[in-house]
């Protein structure tokens, strides 16, 4: 049996730097900046509607959380080199030049004068797959496969295919290529990662972005996540899992975390992007602070793809690690913002590991999911929600659960509902949760 | 002083075309065997490549506990090659995880990480195309039906083989590894880059071991489709398959693509000493940066985030040049792609690239993706403990412009420290240093 030596982190190490978040930037549902989302958030605002991306009008549910009316050419001046970015990309690109804008940092330049060493400022996304291309991929199948024999022809299909797909698109679809074309934007040379840990995977890396920072491996990382399921074949997997609500009469309320006629989440998309840097960094360069990350905890359930644990054993754990990160203990938080995805599974776990985690202090957190007006943006939610967490420190404002009219009476946490809430909020914790086990969490604190 | 606690590797795994084990991958480089030969896993005849790197044929069940017999129904290609390496590698570590001996387990599964590389996973399309097929209306795709009928068919829990965080999630599962879990999916660095993320979370003292690596099963239609379009593969030499891949060779023509996993368990050298664990080496340095031209394909041409790259990386180990005597490159075959990463190497080394010898393994072994990152720091493993570097038979004359000093015959020697270096179309790079454990 091993029996380690417990080793927290100390802030007063002198090799560890505190972690400051100096700018922000969102392309969601609810709007195209951080301002205007935030208004849709506090107002409980549903982005959902019925699909219009692609024809959905036969699929089991028929409506989604969509990005609307997004202009890349807002935000990119270069647009040569980023126009055939997948759909999460474009959206990554936006929300990243609004984040370096408020955090003061160049971009599309090749002379800086910002105070950052591009080798040590890097990327860390969240990110997900770019759409299959369906204009060759369905074609492809249909001539490719031989009914008679029962089996595929792979010259056929080799022939469609060819005939069909572009080379940048295919590349495109790599979940590594949105950290490129974030480089490419900003000139980063330092660190360059991107993880895909389903529905965890941007909080996941706004977690290790931190780690990099604090431990001195980066000055300043931009960090958050990108992602687009509404396609074909990302909707089919999730309808398949029954994982989506049906409610296609009424879009607007289908997703409606906490509640006892919750039937699913809404499917969504978008990115959002922080600038994380070292407070030496900040002050030096004289940048506003706009919250501290002072906690990251990561697990896995272990327990099966299939199901969360019974438990909520992962989720446990992720809080208590991410808590002990940041020498705090549960009575210190002050606001969750929960996982919450309006799925039945979820939603009661998530409930039962807080009170596994706080005790008897569980209804002393307030809780919100904001996914009742956002949706779901999967690998990009964690990021969305982290963006609303820092909003909530600087207007010592909660938001609220949109749609939560009638909550699960077997939930007993104070979730915050319909309206938005004031409360004095010092340390905030953001969950989130993945298919397959992962969970991460990460704990803010304002900055004085 | 450097206060971090050291990283050491105690266990291998490798599923590669050279074999099941870390022990044929390495007999199989030594020896010059090739792992390259013509595409059987499907009709390669409608592309211009075809050829691959493919693994030998293996029953799932015999790698799994009785246990997880009902979940690999669930594990696509790309799930089971990382589940078997990481057996293979937890089983050399000596630790016993729950996957290994339920009765006897003597790790504490909220210490024990998983950080795995991913690629995309390509799905099955011999899965999916009867179902598309039968949503055709007079011979063309129709979304509508095949939203009424035909997804119907598919199997419900069909997302869940795809999603490339599987295959951490498969693992943590059977081994019963609760702590730090995630899946960096950063194309073909995606291995050095999950290595290097568990030796950070080692380092900061969050778990005590990590299974960590990456894998990839690159042998299908829609990869071969992606890399011949973006005109990565050797379309040339199939009559000669095992001269096909030749990296930073003056005849190179493109890459091979391939398939494996490579997983190694990483342990805190304290811990694995209380154990009387045998480190086989250290992991000294990480360092990573990215390095992209504007078509995203390919590096740029001074190859100058593998120069930051390998210069962090040696910063971290607290060594120079000097003190390195191998270098494992990415080295794909793809000619400027060769030539960026040797012009990189030769900046980051100064006039030490003249004379530390270089060998690419992927002449043998193809490019695995995802995998590949792990495989080179595994062979640069067995390198050191044998002090044996087998070098390269297809590069005879190198590329101009390529001053390295390519192995091109079995060379022994003291290795003290070996360079992995690894990048991915998408341009991000990682270089990692090993160490001899000898030397300490």
């Amino acid at each position: 049996m091993i029996h380690p030596q417990p080793t927290t982190h100390n802030p007063q190490r002198p090799s560890t730097h505190r972690v400051v978040v100096t700018g922000m930037g969102i392309v969601c549902p609810l709007g195209h900046d951080v301002e205007a989302m935030w208004q849709a958030v506090l107002a409980g605002r549903s982005g959902a509607a019925r699909t219009t991306i692609f024809d959905a009008s036969t699929y089991p549910t028929q409506f989604d959380s969509e990005v609307k009316g997004y202009d890349l050419t807002r935000y990119v001046k270069h647009l040569h080199l980023h126009r055939q970015g997948n759909r999460g990309c474009q959206f990554a690109l936006g929300a990243a030049v609004q984040a370096c804008h408020q955090a003061g940092i160049e971009v599309e330049t090749d002379t800086v004068h910002d105070g950052i060493d591009r080798t040590r400022m890097g990327i860390y996304l969240g990110s997900g797959e770019g759409a299959v291309d369906a204009e060759a991929f369905f074609p492809a199948l249909v001539a490719g496969w031989d009914q008679a024999a029962g089996r595929m022809d792979w010259l056929q299909w080799a022939q469609e295919e060819f005939g069909r797909s572009l080379p940048s698109q295919v590349l495109e679809q790599e979940p590594h290529m949105p950290a490129s074309h974030l480089a490419m934007l900003t000139g980063a040379r330092g660190p360059v990662r991107s993880c895909l840990t389903a529905c965890a995977a941007s909080t996941q890396a706004i977690g290790e972005a931190m780690m990099l920072v604090r431990h001195g491996h980066a000055d300043v990382m931009i960090t958050g996540g990108c992602h687009s399921m509404i396609h074909p074949m990302g909707v089919m997997g999730f309808s398949r899992l029954t994982a989506l609500s049906t409610r296609n009469d009424s879009p607007q309320t289908a997703s409606r975390p906490f509640s006892a006629t919750r039937d699913g989440f809404v499917i969504g998309e978008g990115a959002g992007i922080l600038i994380l840097e070292s407070l030496d960094s900040a002050r030096r360069r004289g940048r506003p602070i706009l919250a501290e990350v002072i906690g990251y905890g990561s697990s896995a359930d272990a327990f099966r793809v299939t199901d969360m644990h019974d438990e909520g054993r992962g989720p446990v754990q992720a809080m208590r690690a991410a808590l002990k990160d940041a020498g705090l203990s549960p009575a210190d938080v002050d606001y969750i913002n929960a996982h919450g995805t309006s799925t039945k599974e979820n939603d009661s776990i998530e409930t039962l590991a807080i009170r596994t985690v706080f005790g008897g202090q569980a209804k002393k957190p307030p809780v919100s999911s904001i996914k009742g007006a956002m949706g779901h943006l999967i690998g990009a939610a964690g990021a969305a929600e982290l963006i609303t967490c820092v909003l909530a420190l600087r207007d010592q404002t909660i938001p609220p659960t949109a749609n939560l009219t009638d909550r699960d009476p077997t939930l007993d946490l104070d979730y915050v509902a319909i309206r938005p809430r004031k409360a004095a909020l010092e340390v905030v914790m953001k969950e989130s949760f993945g298919f397959g086990g992962q969970n991460n969490v990460v704990i803010l604190r304002r900055f004085e | 002083m450097d206060s971090r606690p050291r990283v050491v590797i105690t266990g291998l795994g490798a599923v590669s075309p050279l074999g099941l084990s870390a022990a044929a991958l390495w007999e199989g480089l030594a020896s010059g065997r090739c792992g390259i030969g013509r595409t059987t896993a499907f009709d390669p005849s409608g592309f211009p490549c075809q050829m691959a790197g493919q693994v030998p044929a293996y029953k799932i069940t015999d790698f799994i506990p009785k246990t997880s017999r009902k979940a690999a129904k669930l594990m696509s290609r790309d799930i089971e090659l990382a589940v078997i390496a990481a057996d293979q590698a937890i089983r050399q570590s000596g630790l016993v995880t729950r996957g290994i001996d339920p009765e006897h387990v003597t790790i504490q599964p909220e210490r024990a990480a998983v950080n795995l590389g991913a690629g995309l996973i390509s799905c099955d399309l011999v899965e999916l195309a009867p179902a598309v097929a039968a949503s055709a209306v007079d011979g063309h795709f129709d979304i509508r039906r095949w939203g009424r009928e035909g997804m119907t068919a598919v199997t419900p829990l069909w997302l869940l083989k795809y999603l490339p965080n599987m295959l951490a999630c498969h693992v943590s599962i059977i081994h019963d590894l609760q702590g730090p879990s995630n899946s960096i999916t950063c194309g073909e660095v995606s291995g050095h880059l999950a290595i290097a993320e568990a030796k950070q979370i080692l380092e900061r003292g969050d778990a005590d071991v990590s299974v960590a690596g990456g894998a990839e099963a690159k042998v299908n239609p829609m990869v071969l489709l992606t890399q011949c379009l973006l005109k990565r593969a050797a379309c040339e030499g199939g009559d000669h398959p095992d001269q096909a891949c030749r990296p930073f060779d003056a005849l190179a023509r493109g890459s091979v693509f391939g398939e494996g996993a490579g997983v190694v368990v990483l342990e805190n050298a304290d811990t694995a000493a209380a154990r009387q664990a045998k480190p086989l080496a250290q992991i000294a340095g990480v360092g990573h940066s990215c390095s992209i031209g504007p078509t995203y394909q390919s590096l740029e041409p001074d190859g100058l985030g593998i120069r930051i790259a390998i210069e962090k990386a040696l910063a971290d180990a607290g060594i120079g040049p000097e003190d390195l005597d191998l270098v494992i490159p990415h080295g794909t075959g793809i000619p400027e792609d060769d030539l960026a990463e040797a012009r990189g190497i030769e900046a980051a080394l100064g006039r030490t690239a003249d004379t530390v010898p270089v060998w690419p393994t992927k002449g043998l072994l193809s490019n695995t993706g995802a995998a590949g990152g792990s495989l080179d720091l595994i062979a640069a493993v067995c390198a050191i403990g044998s002090g044996l570097i087998p070098g390269t038979r297809t590069c005879q004359q190198r590329a101009p412009g390529c001053h390295l000093h390519i192995v091109t015959s079995p060379a022994r020697t003291l290795i003290r420290h070996a360079l992995c270096c690894s990048y991915t179309y998408g341009g991000q790079t990682a270089a990692i240093v090993l160490k001899n454990p000898d030397l300490d």
